[in-house]
């Protein structure tokens, strides 16, 4: 599917979210569910400020270093046995991956836990060449299932379902006549699933953190998925996005620990897979092959500018599950598969700027989402950041900002154009006044009246009131 | 105490009763105050549309209009979270000058609550309000600016206020400056879910510490014709004493 999807008109995939009551309801509820447990677990491990400073210095420093972690790793799953790619843009990518499929002439693929490969559109470059591509994870495997439904959520990403709808797409698309009890719903899936996890000759999954010193993959996951993908099928190739490393085991315990606590709220997850090169003699399981395919895809331009924080993300959602925007519209408004404001910071920069160019306004720089990240990126102030780059290249803003900005520049530095301009404004909106609001405002007013009514400017502004007590004496 | 008054371009035009009854406030609780008229705005619109030159401007006069005060007090967490912005955003090698000015003018900036109850230290300013009431903490107050209690303490003192909790306190109301015209739809949404919410508590008023998000709410409050009163909490830490402070 690759990383964009969705009408590309900004506003018209926001109107289908916000008409969409019912998926409004179950991300609420979702919302709801998360926020809760995550401020509980941060509670209970105590410290969550300090936790969240040494998250922050952790990824800083791995991104400062990234040139020496990423030889490091390298070097380590060489020395294993594994192979490692370099891959420079998504379609280096897919192609070394066709490769390596092709070599083996495999045809079936179980997948776990990656949104990069999604980012690169991996499963449409493999069912290109013939194969079969099984998603393994319960909330891809539902959407791969209900057409390749794009995702709605980092770590959820068919939270825009509920159970029922499942059931409903279960039945539709495989026959499914259980139901719509979770137990006997994942009962089903297990049954579909197994023979695709025995007869897979390559195995594909993200990487949630790799270990530079010691050459291993982490994977989080809570349904075991992700180790029989690794285990069972004879290869294995891992890919990940070039910035997710830690130095050494010590720091993957304290990512590991941010992670499943902001993502889900839990102190742990049901799995942590640490997968370190092949099978080697003498081994019982693992695979016979192992590559790591590691994707720059735009993320070394990040580096060194001013966005270079937005490479300590995680990717646990935890903004997401905080942001009152992405609560009303939706993420498959932000026709990304990074929704939220964490997708609004980095889609612009990985994907189509001018596709994406809205998704820095779609936030009321509430900050929410800056206060609840494990790694703290600002996230909000990001979002500003990609404003001014937007109105620094003048061509792009609108006509009526950038000059209304200039205006405000010019009457903001001058008290007497200031003094000017609020006479003015309420002599001139005096007609549309209607005890004391205005209900429908000319031209530039019509955003604001249109949901909302506006104050109209009081007869004495606040300055006069304080002259004229003066004058008058009545000051103590 | 000498205290200079920021008023914001909101309160001075369109709630300039707000902005009476902060000098009122003041100078019951003994404060001298100054308000320098050659102020405008603090330039967060244009700050935060991502338009820095414009927003340097507005920055560079506010901060000599208010180079000789000794505290700088606005009835807006907002505005004074803007003004302590100013360090950041003269950020260039050739700004050092106006990056120390802006230092000096963020250590002397305060809102209203914060310098009652951290300079002050006043928490009952022995006002009367008997209503029902709920309480909105804007976003930028409470996590930029970092002022969580000071309102609550205060409000706890004023005397027949009965104070309800605002389900979902920590969401934003959906003001966000431009973002309310430009996003106008997705604002739309955000204040109907903060509206609802007020009505849950049954609150006769609604009181907050941001004249931007009260105008939001307010607005919509009065488009759908419920009754909720919007009031600003300068005017409530005055209520039961307007007489006295004339």
């Amino acid at each position: 599917m690759g990383m964009q999807f969705g009408d590309v008109v900004f506003y018209r995939r926001v109107d289908k979210g916000i008409r969409d009551q019912f998926m409004r309801n179950a991300v609420r509820a979702a919302q709801e569910r998360m926020r809760t447990s995550r401020l509980r677990a941060a509670e209970e491990l105590g410290d969550w400020e300090e936790w969240r400073q040494l998250g922050e210095e952790i990824r800083r420093h791995t991104l400062e270093h990234l040139d020496f972690y990423l030889k490091q790793l390298s070097d380590r799953v060489h020395e294993l046995g594994g192979h490692v790619f370099f891959a420079q843009t998504a379609e280096e990518a897919t192609a070394y991956i066709r490769d390596v499929v092709q070599k083996r002439d495999a045809h079936r693929i179980v997948k776990s836990k990656s949104m990069v490969t999604e980012e690169i559109g991996l499963n449409t470059a493999l069912e290109a060449i013939g194969c079969r591509v099984v998603e393994t994870d319960l909330g891809e495997y539902i959407l791969q299932v209900d057409d390749n439904d794009p995702p709605s959520h980092i770590v959820g990403p068919s939270i825009h379902k509920d159970r029922e709808r499942i059931r409903q797409v279960f039945a539709e698309k495989l026959g499914y006549t259980g139901s719509a009890a979770p137990e006997e719903m994942t009962a089903f899936v297990r049954q579909q699933l197994r023979p695709d996890f025995l007869t897979a000759e390559v195995g594909i999954t993200g990487c949630n953190f790799a270990v530079a010193e010691s050459g291993t993959v982490c994977l989080v996951t809570n349904e075991g998925n992700g180790r029989l993908v690794t285990s069972l099928p004879p290869v294995h190739i891992a890919v990940m996005g070039m910035e997710r490393i830690v130095p050494t085991w010590e720091e993957l315990e304290v990512m590991v620990g941010l992670l499943c606590r902001s993502a889900v709220g839990q102190k742990l997850t049901s799995y942590i897979n640490c997968l370190t090169g092949p099978r080697a003699a003498g081994e019982v399981d693992g695979p016979e092959e192992f590559h790591l395919v590691i994707i720059d895809n735009g993320r070394s331009d990040i580096l060194g500018t001013e966005f270079q924080s937005v490479l300590q993300c995680i990717r646990c959602g935890a903004c997401l599950n905080v942001c009152p925007v992405y609560r009303h519209i939706g993420g498959q408004a932000y026709g990304s598969i990074y929704s939220g404001p964490i997708g609004a910071v980095l889609s612009p920069l990985l994907g189509d700027e001018e596709l994406y160019r809205e998704l820095p306004y779609a936030s009321s720089l509430c900050a929410a989402c800056t206060e609840a990240c494990p790694v703290k990126i600002p996230l909000h102030e990001l979002l500003i950041q990609h404003r001014q780059k937007t109105a620094e290249k003048e061509r792009q803003s609108p006509l009526g900002e950038r000059l209304a900005m200039k205006a405000f520049g010019m009457v903001f530095e001058s008290p007497r154009l200031y003094r000017w301009g609020t006479k003015l404004a309420r002599t001139a909106l005096r007609p549309w006044e209607e005890d004391g609001v205005i209900r429908q405002g000319p031209g530039p007013l019509q955003p604001w009246t249109s949901i909302r009514d506006l104050p109209s400017p009081k007869r004495e502004t606040f300055r006069e009131w304080f002259e004229n007590r003066r004058k008058r004496g009545e000051q103590p | 105490m000498k205290v200079s008054l920021f008023i914001t371009c909101l309160a001075d035009v369109f709630y300039p009763e707000v902005g009476r009854a902060t000098v009122e406030l003041l100078e019951r609780l003994g404060c001298e105050v100054d308000f320098p008229v050659a102020q405008t705005c603090c330039g967060q619109p244009a700050f935060n549309s991502g338009f820095h030159r414009e927003a340097k401007k507005a920055a560079r006069h506010m901060i000599e209009t208010f180079a000789h005060a000794d505290y700088v007090v606005a009835p807006s967490g907002s505005c004074t979270a803007m003004l302590k912005e100013y360090v950041h955003l003269f950020s260039e090698e050739d700004e050092r000058e106006w990056q120390e000015k802006a230092r000096a003018l963020a250590e002397k900036g305060y809102e209203l609550t914060q310098f009652l109850v951290e300079i002050l230290r006043v928490e009952d300013v022995d006002a009367t309000l008997p209503v029902k009431a709920t309480y909105h903490r804007s976003c930028h107050m409470t996590r930029l600016l970092g002022v969580k209690d000071a309102p609550m303490k205060l409000l706890s003192n004023v005397k027949g206020l009965s104070l309800t909790e605002l389900p979902c306190a920590h969401d934003c109301c959906g003001f966000g400056g431009t973002f309310s015209v430009k996003m106008a739809p997705i604002s739309q949404q955000m204040a109907d879910e903060k509206v609802s919410h007020i009505k849950e508590t049954n609150a006769e008023v609604l009181i907050g510490a941001d004249c931007g998000c009260l105008m939001h709410l307010d607005g919509r409050i009065r488009r759908q014709g419920k009754p909720i009163r919007v009031m600003h909490i300068a005017q409530v830490l005055q209520s039961g004493l307007e007489q006295e402070g004339r």
